[in-house]
């Protein structure tokens, strides 16, 4: 089973309208609405509720007055870190002022989601304007501050260096600076977030639905926010509509807020999230500004690198300095400089705020690295990819310590990969040594094309750990859960694949449930690529402990010992007698001696059920043994295990109107053994999907009031198929050392380095630097008036002599293109 | 529920519709969508709303046949017509009792056409109208065929594999789509 492409045992379900995504859920429950601040920065004078109080329907209107106990306090800073000495975060309802537009001001509750908007319509609230701070531009200038608790509007500064970068950079035989940008996008789930909490007046409990990405993580945010034990909360994540990162966030305010109010009202309520809620109110990511300095030799190789870099993380952190972290120490790729130093500024501004969105600031690493590996490249008139092989991390290098701390705190430390070999194969796919005489041909057609490279590496499988438990019934049925949840990996089948694997049992037998704290409630949460890696691994220690048991309780039972039996097709058997053998569902009765029989199966294990001979002396269950066959395993790694991939690409664009087509896109990706390669290949499409969104499409347009002015689906432009050109994939399979699957996580990697690899391509079509992404056809067009008027320098395609050693600094990028 | 009381606090006009071949009468507040109504109250949470300004698809229903979104229409306008959702794409085939995946819901599954699944229902409906116009698509034409539905997970490679797969499947079956 591992290994091969297994149909998704999900589907049958979700192609028939059976799925039961949230809202499906709670069809009798109360309806929640929220009024939301216009404003993106205002104090709250007043807040008149009169004319919607008395809407026949209208429940409940709460404001932050009505909030209790901690459910009026500070939402919780989820991740601290020393160096993000200014943290904020917001208000499950505002209170006093509100530092976004979108952020909730007032809370209704109605019989009908049509009443409940009615009411909000007549919610009446008073603001005072305050000055606004939008771009990162003027956060740095910080003339206006988004919190007076944050001077200069930093939230964070973070250093990390290796070597003597200043030193290396000087000493160097070339030099290049470049400044770049990159603008905002979203995760932009098909279905948005949304809440449903059911209240048990006898038994003081909640059951909690939520569309997340970590039920376990929003279950304790939850049991903390009401004051509630931990044991009277279960949070379950059902269906979910894709994640992409936004809803590892917890707790969103709603999800403290529909809970309190079911408990309040003794009643069901459910909230979910409109389109527009989802632009102004969930987040967003990627926005910075990056100055970098590289110094060189004549081969290309970095010999020092020093990277500055300034992260909108919008109006609070509760998801701390994650992002940009990843930024500073992913930036590195598959490459290693002689001397590293980031330095970076999370700033605030009065926009929604940054977390993770697949890729989780990689995306803005590659863009840094690679836009700096093709000038180089150019500078020296070397081919691209020459300097990237110049500067690859070899196979024998490999552990390889940058030296720095990844996000999760612990070493950054690639384990496995072979970028020599990746690079090859891309190469091949794409034709890279054929692509200048198919330019020629191109050009003497009147036509424009371009070739772009980027490499990345991905951290993925990060801890701390995640816990599977197995438990076979005496109908043989194999039930598998584990706590982290789905949003559309295909969890139910490749964690299925693993345990039919290691048990030695049909797959349709296996049912695996995930993100169900009934079910399991230890559990960290979907997000960096580590659901297959961590759960995978945790779930597959547990079969081999049920295994271990099985054959344990079979080889008694057959009198042969453990180690001569093999479970094949779900039947122990002795290994080479298959006559002798024992089904493991009688395995299962066997496993839990009982009083009384529920069917006929269970007499077997029912007190006078034994012929023979009994020991009288061995209690019932033995020393150390537990009823049942069931077994538990959790997966902790040491540290991440790096995925790593290359992609390339051939845009043409139009000389006229500067439309820009992706008429090939090719990938090269490695993430270990690949469980399913079916469900790998998937994730690598959607992922180069919404990178080709990020870098052609999609960005937030914020005007300097803090209003968002595309936050619906026909302004902000996410691809359709139209958009997204055919994606061709090859993969390498280097094993990962630091697991017994060997598998690495493949889950953002299509996201990674796409923005990289359009800008390469598009200036190798142009043959002016591209230094800001997304770039859509009228700034393409703008640029080109701007090279034509001598604003932007040509590429120097190396034009300047190898035998020169003069040491120059090039400003090869002065002019941002937005 | 506790001791909140539900009442009816809009008008209500009696609409008929028939929907996957069954015929439901009920009284809707004339702002009620047709999303809704199909959702909360027929109850067949299989049709999406993901962005209720008709642009992603999720929502698409047949109507009288062809593919509309059913979170721009009102559920008063579908008085007299006749509606067919996900839940209704499956048919018993040869006078079976069970039914069988359609054409289009079997391509889905073996090509691993969705990841999430929750534009999915969009995307069967308005492939299996399509495929009714044209049955026999290039890949080009399948491409254009789904490029008015939003999906943020597939990257649509494997939905225009479907598209052209349903095609074989149909005409494998010797029926339509």
């Amino acid at each position: 089973m591992f290994g091969a492409p297994v149909q998704r045992r999900e589907d049958p379900r979700l192609v028939s309208g059976n799925g039961r995504y949230l809202d499906d859920l709670g069809q009798d429950a109360l309806a929640a609405a929220f009024v939301r601040s216009p404003y993106a920065h205002a104090r709250i004078l007043d807040i008149d509720v009169t004319d919607a109080i008395d809407i026949p329907g209208v429940i409940a209107i709460y404001t932050h007055e009505d909030l209790d106990g901690k459910t009026a306090e500070r939402l919780p800073l989820l991740i601290p870190h020393p160096d993000l000495t200014n943290p904020m975060t917001g208000y499950c309802l505002s209170r006093e002022v509100v530092k976004h537009v979108g952020e909730a001001v007032a809370m209704v509750v109605a019989t009908d989601r049509y009443v409940a908007e009615d009411a909000c319509e007549r919610i009446k609230v008073d603001y005072e304007q305050l000055p606004v701070v939008v771009g990162l531009e003027k956060s740095r200038a910080a003339e206006v501050l988004v919190h007076a608790e944050a001077p200069g509007n930093i939230a964070a500064h973070m250093v990390q260096e290796v070597g003597d970068t200043a030193a290396a950079i000087a000493a160097a035989p070339h030099r290049l600076t470049l400044s770049l940008q990159i603008e905002r996008s979203a995760s932009m789930p098909m279905e948005g977030r949304g809440v449903y909490a059911r209240w048990d007046s006898d038994e003081q409990s909640i059951r909690l639905y939520s569309s997340t990405q970590t039920s376990t993580g929003v279950r304790a945010a939850v049991a903390a926010k009401l004051g509630m034990p931990l044991a009277k909360v279960e949070c379950i994540a059902p269906d979910v509509g894709g994640g992409f990162g936004v809803k590892i966030v917890h707790p969103w305010p709603e999800e403290v807020l529909i809970p309190w109010a079911a408990r309040r009202l003794d009643a069901e309520v459910k909230w979910v999230e409109d389109r527009r809620e989802h632009f102004i109110s969930s987040a967003h990511e990627r926005a910075q500004l990056q100055d970098i300095e590289v110094g060189f030799d004549d081969a290309g190789r970095v010999l020092g690198l020093s990277v500055k870099f300034w992260h909108d993380n919008g109006a609070y952190t509760p998801y701390g300095i994650i992002v940009p972290i990843i930024t500073s120490t992913q930036l590195l790729g598959p490459y290693k400089p002689g001397a590293y130093r980031v330095e970076f500024f999370s700033m605030y501004t009065n926009t929604v705020m940054v977390t993770p969105y697949r890729g989780a600031g990689r995306p803005q690493g590659v863009f840094a690295m690679e836009r700096t590996m093709d000038a180089i490249a150019d500078y020296l008139g070397l081919d691209r990819t020459d300097v990237r092989s110049a500067n690859f991390i070899q196979v024998e290098d490999m552990p390889y310590d940058h030296g720095l701390l990844f996000q999760d705190g612990r070493p950054l430390m690639y384990d496995s990969g072979d970028f020599p070999a990746s690079l090859a194969k891309l190469k091949e796919l794409v034709g890279w040594d054929d692509f200048a005489a198919y330019r020629t041909q191109a050009v003497a057609e009147g036509r424009r094309v371009g070739l772009g490279i980027g490499c990345y590496v991905e951290g993925t499988g990060v801890g701390p750990y995640e816990g599977g438990h197995i438990q076979i019934e005496t109908s043989g049925r194999v039930n598998v859960s584990t706590g982290l949840t789905s949003q559309g990996q295909g969890h139910q089948t490749v964690f299925a694949q693993i345990v039919a694997d290691e048990l030695g049992v049909p797959i349709e037998d296996v049912f695996v449930t995930t993100g169900d704290t009934r079910r399991f409630g230890y559990a960290v949460g979907t997000f960096a690529s580590r659901a297959a890696v961590i759960s995978g691994n945790a779930i597959a220690l547990a079969a081999r402990s049920v295994r271990e048991k099985a054959l344990r309780i079979a080889g008694e039972a057959l009198e042969v010992d453990p180690g001569d039996l093999e479970i094949i097709d779900g039947i122990v058997r002795v290994k080479g007698d298959p006559e002798s053998s024992i089904a493991l569902a009688t395995v299962a009765v066997m496993s839990n001696p009982l009083r009384y029989a529920f069917d006929e199966s269970a007499q077997a294990a029912t007190q006078f059920a034994h012929t023979g001979a009994m020991d009288y002396s061995k209690p019932p269950v033995a020393d150390g043994e537990e009823p049942g066959l069931e077994g538990k395993g959790y997966y902790s790694p040491t540290r991440a295990t790096f995925a790593n991939g290359m992609h390339a690409a051939i845009v043409e664009t139009d000389p006229q109107t500067a439309e820009i087509k992706i008429l090939r896109y090719c990938v090269i990706h490695d993430c270990g053994r690949m469980i399913n390669p079916m469900i790998v290949e998937g994730q690598v499409h959607g992922g180069v999907a919404q990178g080709v969104g990020g870098a052609l499409y999609e960005r937030m347009v914020y005007d300097d009031a803090g209003q968002l002015l595309n936050a619906s689906f026909m302004d902000f432009l996410m691809p359709y198929a139209s958009e997204v050109p055919h994606i061709e994939t090859d993969h390498l399979e280097t094993p990962s050392p630091l697991n017994s699957l060997g598998i690495k996580g493949a889950g953002e990697a299509g996201t990674i380095p796409v923005s990289a690899v359009i800008a390469s391509a598009i200036e190798d079509a142009e043959g002016f630097p591209i230094t800001s992404m997304p770039i859509s056809p009228d700034e393409l067009w703008n640029l080109r008036r701007q090279h034509a008027d001598g604003l932007i320098p040509d590429l120097r395609r190396g034009s300047r002599t190898m035998a020169t050693t003069t040491r120059a600094t090039t400003n090869a990028t002065t002019t941002p293109n937005a | 529920m506790s001791e909140i009381l539900r009442t009816d606090v809009e008008p209500l006009v009696e609409i008929t519709m028939r929907v996957n071949g069954v015929k439901h009468t009920a009284g809707v507040p004339t702002r009620r969508l047709l999303s809704d109504f199909l959702r909360h109250e027929l109850r067949l949470t299989g049709t999406h709303v993901g962005c209720e300004h008709g642009v992603c698809g999720a929502c698409t229903v047949l109507f009288d046949g062809a593919p509309m979104r059913s979170c721009l229409m009102f559920a008063v306008t579908a008085q007299d017509h006749e509606i067919t959702t996900v839940e209704g794409l499956a048919q018993p085939v040869n006078g079976a009792e069970t039914p069988t995946m359609s054409p289009v819901q079997q391509a889905f599954i073996e090509c691993h056409g969705l990841q999430c699944g929750f534009c999915t229902p969009g995307f069967l409906t308005t492939i299996t109208a399509y495929l009714k116009e044209n049955p026999d698509p290039t890949e080009t034409e399948a491409r254009e065929a789904i490029s008015g539905n939003l999906c943020r997970c597939t990257g649509y490679q494997n939905i225009v594999k479907s598209v052209l797969r349903a095609a074989e499947i149909a005409n494998e079956r010797g029926d339509s789509a």
